[in-house]
């Protein structure tokens, strides 16, 4: 209600305004701060005060001639704000900016939350540094970044905002593991976990086993190309064929192996594949 | 004449009242209480069994002494929460196989409208002559039991935590999962473009995959949207393959210049288990004549799965998927015991088939 009464109130105030009528102020204020206008040629007396800005709106009356206070919590939000005073018959107004206070938060975004190891340039951190009423500073800062991977050495680097954001682009490690990924400015900082994730799996091979007169096929420990464990979870396929026709088994990885019972009759080929990843085949022989 | 009216809606009544009941079958059922042939046996026994009159049923059977009630519901109706539970036997069909005096057989196939559409379910039935009447010889099939036992089972599950909705919005959320169609092929059929190939999950953790393609003409506009809908394995483990199928009826090559796939995932929260074995898988011509692809399934966990559904993808000689077919499997899984199943595949493809992948995806009650 008070916007809509100041968005119509203001324009019509503004057409109205005298030519003797002035309002002064500064043109630049830092959010937050109390801001002071001078009100001359207005006549005396009491008057009405509107102030309108990105999302503020107020009206209260002032005594004309004396210095108009704008108090601090008017002014939190970034932007251009207009002021008008009006004494019932002819209106003043003026115009100021609001620019962020100083940097007080770090927003930090990583994306993604997962990447698999040995990625050239697959990580992003983009952040983004805010005053202490959540505006964009927009004047230049220097944010460190500081990537922590599970093992080795933390890489830091100091990159200036332009804009109010500034961004990195980092590799993957090629060990598995949580990677922390943070963002500073000042005493603000951010912290992300990056999970690094082995790749396809590599070397593929399975084997037979025999247990008390059951047959079963296990694969060896499953691991990428640079020797991290594939994630438990993971789905092998084994498909059999035999006298019997074909049998075919996913079966997810445990501790490092997926193993599955597969009864055969007679001579039969097992193969094995996880995802697009084919590995070894075995020629077995059923046993009586 | 004072009593011409009553008299006129009474006599009004009753023919209506007669005409309701020969339209609900009633004549035909009195007609065949006395099943004075095979067919008729067959009729009334699964007339008794539409109408879950499973007592009835029962005691018109030539071996009522060797068939449990139960078992009889189990095999007409389902148990364990599998697919005929949520199912209605809507008709059936029935043809003479083989008649003589004493004994005929009788083939039967039976119609159900389920929650995932209709099914078909085609039986071979024993009838025997006994004194006057016809009845029919249930196949007694004596339910296998897994012993009492515990089944340890430690497989992963994954469980997910998103932000929270008063979270900043820089707060990292967990990304949906990485999924990539392996292979696609457009073909035409006869009343309409069938698209077939396979889909991967790439990523460490489970997806919720479903399938689309847009269908579009030369000037670039769309001609037609569709989704995998049913015809794939929603869930997929990490590097797990599924086939998908997307069906455009009425849709011809010639209207069409391109298409335009689609894959969309969703994180969700899922358990490797169960295992779901898929032995004996071989190809078929059934008793009617149609190619089918037969198996069983094992399920190799500890708990029931109610409602498999099996998804099969077919290779030429290249690798290249040529059809995908499905079908549901209208009994329950117990752990340890094998259950068969059929799908069915078009006759023009199965010469063309060299080899053949099967995946199954399961619906249960209390989870999915």
């Amino acid at each position: 209600m008070r916007l809509l009464l100041a968005s119509v109130l203001i324009p019509f105030s503004l057409l109205i305004c005298g030519a003797a009528a002035e309002l002064r102020g500064p043109a630049q204020v830092t959010a937050g701060n109390p801001v002071s206008l001078a009100s001359t040629g207005t006549g005396s007396g009491k008057g009405t005060f509107y102030l309108t800005g990105p999302g503020q709106a107020s009206k209260r009356t002032v005594t004309l001639g004396d210095e108009i206070q704008v108090h601090g919590d008017e002014v939190e939000h970034a932007g251009r704000y207009t002021a008008v005073v009006c004494d019932g018959r002819k209106c003043a107004a003026t115009h100021f900016f609001v620019r962020a206070a100083e940097p007080a938060k770090v927003s930090l975004l990583v994306h993604p939350s997962r990447v698999r190891v040995a990625q050239p340039n697959a990580i992003s951190a983009v952040a983004f540094v805010f005053d202490k009423f959540r505006n964009l500073v927009l004047s230049p800062a220097q944010v460190d970044f500081k990537a922590s991977p599970k093992q080795g050495p933390a890489v830091s680097q100091t990159r200036p905002t332009q804009n109010g954001v500034t961004w990195i682009r980092l590799t993957s490690a090629t060990k598995e593991g949580p990677a922390k990924i943070g963002a500073s400015l000042g005493k603000a900082s951010e912290l992300r976990v990056v999970q690094q994730v082995a790749s396809e799996a590599c070397n593929l091979r399975i084997k037979p086993e025999w247990n008390a007169g059951k047959f079963f096929v296990e694969t060896e420990p499953v691991r990428d190309c640079n020797g991290n464990a594939v994630s438990d979870g993971t789905v092998v396929s084994f498909t059999k064929v035999d006298a019997s026709g074909k049998t075919t088994v996913d079966a997810p990885i445990k501790r490092g192996v997926a193993r599955v019972e597969m009864p055969i009759k007679g001579s039969a080929k097992i193969l094995v594949a996880s995802g697009v990843v084919t590995g070894n085949e075995l020629s077995v022989e059923g046993r009586q | 004449m004072k009593y011409f009216v009553p008299l006129l809606i009474t006599a009004a009544t009753v023919v209506l009242i007669a005409i309701a009941w020969v339209n609900s079958g009633g004549m035909e059922r009195e007609r065949m209480r006395s099943s004075r042939t095979p067919e008729e046996a067959v009729r009334l026994l699964l007339t008794q069994a539409q109408a879950r009159n499973w007592d009835r049923a029962r005691a018109l059977l030539a071996n009522s002494s060797d068939v449990e009630k139960s078992a009889l519901i189990a095999d007409l109706a389902g148990s364990n929460g599998s697919l005929l539970t949520f199912a209605n036997l809507e008709n059936f069909d029935l043809w003479p196989l083989h008649k003589t005096d004493r004994e005929a057989s009788m083939r039967v196939k039976l119609h159900y409208s389920t929650a995932v559409g209709p099914l078909e379910d085609v039986r071979d039935l024993k009838v025997l002559h006994e004194g006057e009447a016809w009845r029919v010889v249930w196949p007694t099939t004596t339910a296998t039991k897994v012993a009492p036992q515990v089944i340890p089972v430690n497989y992963l599950r994954w469980d997910i935590i998103n932000r929270g909705a008063e979270d900043d919005w820089g707060v990292q959320n967990v990304d949906s999962p990485q999924v990539r169609i392996l292979s696609m092929n457009a073909l035409q059929r006869l009343d309409r473009i069938v698209i077939v190939g396979e889909v991967v999950n790439e990523d460490t953790v489970p997806a919720y995959v479903n399938v689309g393609a847009t269908l579009l003409r030369p000037d670039g506009s769309t001609f037609a949207q569709e989704s995998s809908f049913d015809k794939v394995s929603h869930t997929l483990l990490p590097k797990q393959v599924s086939p998908y199928r997307i069906d455009f009826p009425e849709a011809r090559m010639n209207q069409v210049k391109s298409v335009r796939m689609d894959v969309k995932s969703l994180l969700v929260a899922a358990s490797a288990d169960p295992v779901i074995e898929v032995s004996d898988q071989r190809l078929q011509t059934d008793a009617l004549g149609k190619k089918v692809l037969l198996g069983q399934l094992l399920n190799q966990s500890g708990q029931v799965v109610n409602i498999p559904h099996v998804v099969a993808a077919y290779y030429d000689d290249s690798g290249k998927v040529i059809w995908v077919s499905d079908g549901y499997v209208d009994q329950a899984l117990l752990p340890q015991i094998p259950v068969p199943f059929a799908v069915d595949l078009p006759d023009d493809v199965a010469p063309k088939v060299h080899n053949y992948h099967v995946s199954v995806n399961y619906f249960n009650v209390n989870r999915s």
